[in-house]
This record gives structure tokens, sequence and C-alpha cells, in this order.
């Protein structure tokens, strides 16, 4: 079953690191197929920045992401740029704590940068809060993966603060649900 | 051995014209090169285009005559890959102050571990005597035929300002001075600069009151002083006359280089 | 596995220990990865001042006996055309990778294109014949990064790996082997002129600092390697020689794969529009589209087109105005149609299909 997920927020919000972590998750732990893409521009923050994973079980020809059916939107910008023709069918997880519009489709509220300033300490978690409600919402891939991957990626030393984040992402979109 | 035993005795006649300088300053590298006792099969010689870069075709080790202006980024990588070798450079001024400018800078600036000898004759000479970055203000060629209306480029000062660890300036005249001026080069660890002054009787000479070679030679003699000389007239106040080039020992010293012989 | 990493990989994986480079975007993650390697494996790692400098230094270091590699985009490329040339004419074993994005000029830094296909089979002056390579995933990087190398070091030619923005830059599923074949450059035999060629007409390599004495310049030169440039005869055998070393082998060098060869209407591709192709093919389950797809480019491998004994049309979808297509039509007398892409984009299977509807 291919899954096609976009995430889009501001340079420096981590928009393509989500996108490695959850490609990872889905290849070296999950046995799936990923490829990650990005679109990006000349400003290494701010901007709107997007970046893709196709996840698959089989091996994945054409790389693009044409039709996605789930988004994780962190910003106003990229919500209009990449989220506001998402079709009914899709999920979007949304910073409800940035992202003012919300779209036609199903949609998953996560006060993320909120939560992960107020109740982490770190706004700069705020994508990992979301990339744990993605994946407890979606099930795109598993819970462990998820958490393999992160461990994998981020910095020596904030492994605990990432992975608190992770799970406050899992809560809150159970909560949601 | 001899200092002769490296030229490549199946490339003669080689294609300088009668007066040149060049083949001056190829005698004093080797026989800097003889004295200090290199080997031949761990030396390379590189060059880029021009008179002076042919130079390189008519020495028995390894040699790599490259495009214009890109010897030193040729010599770079082949010091850096193998830094047993002993890399020496030939280059012109054209070749090294025109179209290789950025690269003698950068090269100095790395301070790569090569030994470059530039034959400044002033012109372009291979091309027929066109300007070049070192003609002198006012001097004729074919490209200034109403006298350069360019200031120089004063080569020496500029890889002193860049960072080589040795540089020296002589002439064609003073084949002493400049062979052991190249065999200091060759010593010390570092990019070494050696700046030969050059006559070119017949695309410079000819069209600047120089017809004859020895008068070039001789303009060479009694228009060149020690740098520490005029130095030591201008603090004295006294006037030094624009014509007169500064010969001598520019630097020596012992920055960190690159591709030094581990 | 990100595919310019997949790249620098494949690259010491192959024994490449000089990296000679200068950033440009969609390229740097390459000399990055070579810069944190290269120090660690008792290889050379140097950023040059430009383009020009790094094509030089990876030149100077092939003739020491280094496996050496460069990486850029199209304006470091066009940069690199002069001692490209030089390359080519001493042959000298050495890879270049061109991270290809949209041109001409600055164009666009961070989209992909292949609108340098014919800069790399045309784009230094005068008459020659190069190798490139093409790859459509990350697997490819690596794969064809290795092959690159090896190739380079069998016909003394300057190979390229004409990827792009969108390969380069893009992540996922990467096998990497334990040990990849390596094929040695073949030394010269003491006693032989420095270039006088063996039967495949490629002289053995008399590497620096092995007491050869070879003379090597960029000048039309002899078997010596001497400068001999006013001998019409002289030159015209050594720059056939340099030509036909490539184009004699065009089959052995060629690597190609092919799906359905009776089908009447036939994609040839290379690089990312394969995969498009390949999703099409895969979406329509049908067995009357065929597709060739390249990994080699130069030398266009011709033979591979008449494999398709029933076409009636070749579609070419290109990242460019239609470099490739042009040469196809040399080959065949059928109908070459090319599908052009200009912006950045990668045609989407959606359009390929459309197309196929039009024509049917």
């Amino acid at each position: 079953m291919r899954h096609e997920v976009r995430f889009s927020g501001f340079g420096g919000q981590g928009i393509i690191l989500s996108a490695v972590i959850l490609g990872r998750a889905a290849v070296m732990y999950d046995s799936l197929y990923a490829v990650q893409t990005q679109v990006y521009g000349p400003e290494a923050r701010g901007g709107a920045s997007m970046s893709a994973v196709i996840i698959d079980d089989e091996p994945i020809l054409y790389p693009k992401v044409t039709s996605p059916d789930i988004f994780v939107i962190m910003s106003q910008e990229g919500f209009e740029k990449y989220g506001a023709q998402a079709p009914e069918d899709a999920t979007m997880l949304l910073d409800s704590s940035l992202v003012h519009s919300r779209p036609q489709c199903r949609v998953i509220e996560i006060p993320a940068t909120r939560e992960a300033k107020e109740k982490l300490g770190r706004e700069i978690v705020a994508n990992i809060v979301m990339l744990g409600a993605l994946v407890s919402a979606t099930r795109v891939v598993t819970e462990t993966a998820i958490e393999k991957a992160i461990l994998d990626s981020v910095p020596k030393g904030t492994e605990s603060l990432n992975l608190k984040a992770m799970k406050r992402g899992f809560e809150l979109a159970r909560v949601v649900e | 051995m001899s200092y002769q035993d490296w030229f490549r005795q199946d490339r003669l006649p080689h294609i300088y014209c009668s007066g040149c300088g060049n083949g001056t300053v190829i005698n004093c590298t080797l026989m800097a090169v003889d004295e200090l006792g290199w080997k031949e099969e761990e030396t390379v010689f590189v060059s880029g285009i021009g008179c002076s870069s042919r130079a390189s075709g008519y020495i028995v080790t390894d040699s790599l005559h490259t495009t214009h202006g890109r010897a030193l980024p040729f010599a770079t990588g082949v010091k850096l890959s193998n830094p047993d070798l002993n890399v020496v450079v030939f280059t012109g001024d054209g070749d090294l102050a025109a179209i290789g400018g950025n690269h003698f800078i950068h090269a100095c600036r790395r301070n790569i571990d090569l030994t470059v000898i530039c034959m400044n004759n002033q012109i372009y000479g291979m091309t027929g005597g066109q300007g070049s970055p070192t003609t002198p203000a006012g001097a004729l060629s074919t490209t200034t035929p109403y006298g350069s209306s360019e200031p120089a480029f004063d080569l020496s000062e500029l890889a002193v300002a860049a960072g080589a660890n040795f540089v020296a300036r002589w002439t064609s005249y003073h084949v002493k001075e400049l062979t052991r001026a190249i065999g200091a080069g060759m010593r010390t660890p570092g990019l070494s600069f050696i700046e030969t002054m050059t006559q070119c009787p017949t695309n410079y000479g000819r069209r600047n009151k120089l017809r004859q070679v020895t008068d070039q030679v001789e303009f060479m003699k009694n228009h060149t002083a020690l740098r520490q000389k005029l130095d030591r007239m201008r603090e004295s106040g006294q006037k030094v006359p624009t014509d007169i080039i500064a010969i001598g020992e520019f630097v020596r010293r012992d920055r960190p280089a690159m591709g030094v012989r581990r | 596995m990100q595919g310019n990493i997949a790249c620098a990989e494949g690259a010491i994986a192959a024994g490449c220990r000089f990296f000679g480079g200068y950033p440009i975007t969609p390229s740097t993650e390459i000399a990055e990865h070579m810069a944190a390697k290269l120090p660690r494996i008792d290889g050379v790692f140097i950023q040059m001042e430009d383009e020009l400098a790094s094509m030089a230094s990876i030149i100077g270091a092939s003739w020491t006996g280094m496996r050496s590699m460069t990486a850029t985009s199209g304006p470091g490329f066009s940069l690199m055309m002069e001692n490209i040339g030089f390359a080519v004419m001493t042959e000298t074993p050495c890879v270049v990778v061109n991270i290809q994005r949209g041109g001409p000029s600055t164009g666009q830094p961070t989209m992909g294109a292949q609108g340098d296909m014919m800069q790399c089979r045309f784009g230094s002056h005068g008459d020659y014949s190069v190798i490139a390579l093409s790859p459509a995933s990350v697997q490819e990087m690596y794969e064809l990064t290795v092959k690159a190398f090896n190739l380079a070091d069998e016909f003394r030619v300057p190979v390229f790996l004409m990827s792009d923005e969108i390969v380069g830059h893009m992540r996922e599923r990467i096998d990497i082997p334990d040990q990849v074949p390596i094929i040695p450059r073949k030394p010269l035999q003491k006693g032989t002129l420095p270039f006088h060629p063996d039967a495949d007409l490629v002289p053995g390599f008399p590497q620096f600092g092995e007491g050869y004495g070879v003379h090597v310049t960029g000048l039309t030169h002899d078997e010596r390697g001497y400068p001999c440039a006013t001998s019409p005869g002289l030159h015209e055998n050594l720059v056939m020689r340099l030509v036909n070393k490539i184009e004699s082998a065009r089959d052995r060098i060629a690597d190609y794969s092919i799906t359905n060869p009776e089908a009447e209407t036939v994609f040839v591709t290379y690089g990312p529009p394969a995969r498009s192709v390949e999703q099409v093919v895969r979406d329509l389950g049908r067995d009357d589209i065929g597709h060739l797809r390249l990994r080699v480019v130069w030398p266009f491998p011709e033979s591979a087109l008449k494999l398709f004994a029933s076409a009636k049309q070749f579609l070419v979808p290109e990242m460019n105005m239609g470099q490739v297509a042009r040469e196809i039509e040399r080959h065949v007398d059928q109908p070459v149609i090319p599908i052009p892409k200009l912006g950045g984009n990668l045609h989407s299977p959606d359009e390929l299909k459309a197309r196929l509807e039009v024509l049917h």
C-alpha cells in the first residue's frame, strides 16, 4: 500500500529531518521501501519548506509525490502553499499553535510548538512531537520503528528530550482521536 | 652527474629564440637540482602555457605540460597525492599573473611545498608580443601600441603578501645568485617563489629600444638593486627611480605548509 | 541514504583517495562527505579556488596513480571543460560527477535537470569521445560511481557521472556490497613508448614517480609524448585513436535494460525519467509498451535500439529539450518523439499516460 506523506513548514523547523526520520523508520526498522525528496529554496531559515516521503511495501518506481494522502503542516505559509489543496480523503496533522486555517479533509490538531515550548522546554522538538502524533494517528510505520529512527538521527545528549517529545506526540494524537 | 644529464637530448633543438633568457633560467634550475642531489625519478616538472612553460618538456623527468594558467592546481594535485615527489613549476608572467592569477595567490596561501620559477619577460612572447600584467607602464607591445597605460604587478611582493614561505627575485644576468636562490627555495618547505626577470629580445627588446640582447641584459644589470639597499635609500629619504627593480631575497619564513614530504 | 552520499561512498569503495572540488548546489554533499571521510583513510580532500583548479588538481593526482574525482553542477561543469579536454588529450583517468540543475547560467540551483548531456559529450573544444553514466536511483549512484572509476582506468578517459538534483538529493534504500569490483589501470610495459597503444587502442599508464620519465602535454604529441603540433597526419591519427578507443568499444561499455522488446511504442530513458516510465508500465500492466533504459548514455549504444524489432515509434522523455532524442534520430528510421520537460520537475506518470492516449 503506497502512502505519500508531505511535510511543510518554515525552514529551521526540521521539516526535511522529519521526512528523513520517517523514511529511515520505514526502511531500516519496518522493512518497507521509502523514498524521501524535498523542495527547497536558497533560504537556510524561514521560507516555506516542503519535504515528502513515499512509503510502500513494494519497490518505489516514480519517486515524487503525486497525490499525498497524509499531510503534516507546521506553518501558515506551508498550509497555503502545500496543504490547502489536500483532497477530502486525506489526513492532515497540523500544528494548531501556528496554523489558523483548516482544510476540507480529516484534520488532527496538534499544538506541537506550544507543547514543545511549554511542556518540554525546547521549541526545537516540535517536529518530533508532530512525528509522534503522525505515527500514532496513521500507523504508516510502527511506534518502535520511529523511536529507533529518532534515536539514530538526533544529536547526542538530546535523546531523552526527543523521546519525550515523540511520546507527547503519541498522547496528543490519541486524545484527539 | 652534471646538470646537463637532466636534459632530454632527443628534444633538441629547443624552440627558444637566440638570445632568449629562458635557457639560462633552466640551466640555473637544473644546476640547483643537481647540487641538491635530487633523483630524476622523484622529481616532476609542471608547467602551463607559454615560452617558459615549454621548459618542462626538455627535462628527462616526469613532466606535465598543462593548460594556460593552471600549472599550479595541477602541481597541487601531484604534490598532495604524492608528497615524496619534488615538484617544480615553470611559469611565465602571463601564465601566472593574468590567466592564472587566482591560482597563484591560493597556492601561496596554502603554502604547498612547490618550487615555482617564474620567467618574467614582461610580455607574451609565444603569441607574438602582447602586453602582460607585468609590462611596465609606457612600454610598447602589440596590444599597447601607444605605451602600456596600466600599472604592472609586482609578483614577488604579491607572493609575499599571499603567504609563500620563500620569495626571491633575480634576473637572467644574476646566474650565481639565481642558482643559489632556487636551491634555497627548494630546501625551504612550503611554496617557494623565485621570480626571474628574463630578456625577450624578439618581442620585448626589439620594440622597446633594447635592440641587442646585450642591451636588455645590461639594462637588467643597471636597473636592479638589492631590495634591502632600496629600503635603506627610502628610509634615509633618498628618491628611488621608478624603473629600478628590487632583487634579492624577499622572505624566508616558516608558515605551516601543505604537501611536505612525510 | 542520500544519493550524493551514495556517490561519495561508492567512490571511496572504488578506491578514490583524492577529491578536489568547489562547493556548488546541488552537489555539495559529495564534497562534504569526502572532506569528512578521506582524511581518515589516508586520502586527500582539497577545496580548490574554483572548478578550473578542481579539475586540474584531480588530473595531477591521477598521474601519481591515485583514483581521483571531482563533483559539481552546471556552472562549475562549464568551467571544467578546459581541463576535461586536457584529460582527454593526455588520456588521464578521472571521474567527474555532475549533479545537474536547471540552466543556462545560474538557472535553478535547487531543481533537477538533464540539460548538460550534450555538454558532457561535446563541451570541450576539438573532436573526442568520452563515457557518461546516468543513475536513476540511490543504489545506482553507488554502483555507477564504482563503474565510472573502472571505466576511467580501463579506457584512460574522463568518465562522467551525469546525475541530477532529483537523484542526488533523494534518500532511499540502498544495499551496499561488502566488496566492489575493481579493474586497475594497466601499467606501461618498460621499454614501450609511453603513448604507444596496445591492441585495445589504450596505452599502458606510466605513473609519475616510477622512473618512466614521461612528458605529458595537451599539445598534439607523438608516441614518445613529445609535442608535434604541425603534422596533419600525426594529429589525425592521435585524435582518431582517442575517439576510436571509446567508439569501437560501444557494445562492451553499453549498460541498459530492456522491457517488452516486441512493443511498437518504445520509451527510451536515462536517469530519473526512467522511473516515471517504469511506473507507467507497471500501472497500465501492458506488454505493448517497450522501454529501453540506459545507464550508459555516451558512447551511445545504438545497437540497443535495434533490439526493438517491431518498434513503430520511440518516445524520449528527458528533462531537457530533447538532447538525446536528437542522437536517437541519427540511428533509427522510425519517428522519434521527444517529450521535453523543463522547470525542475520530473515527468509524472499521468503526463506520460496522457501522451500515450494521444498517440494511440
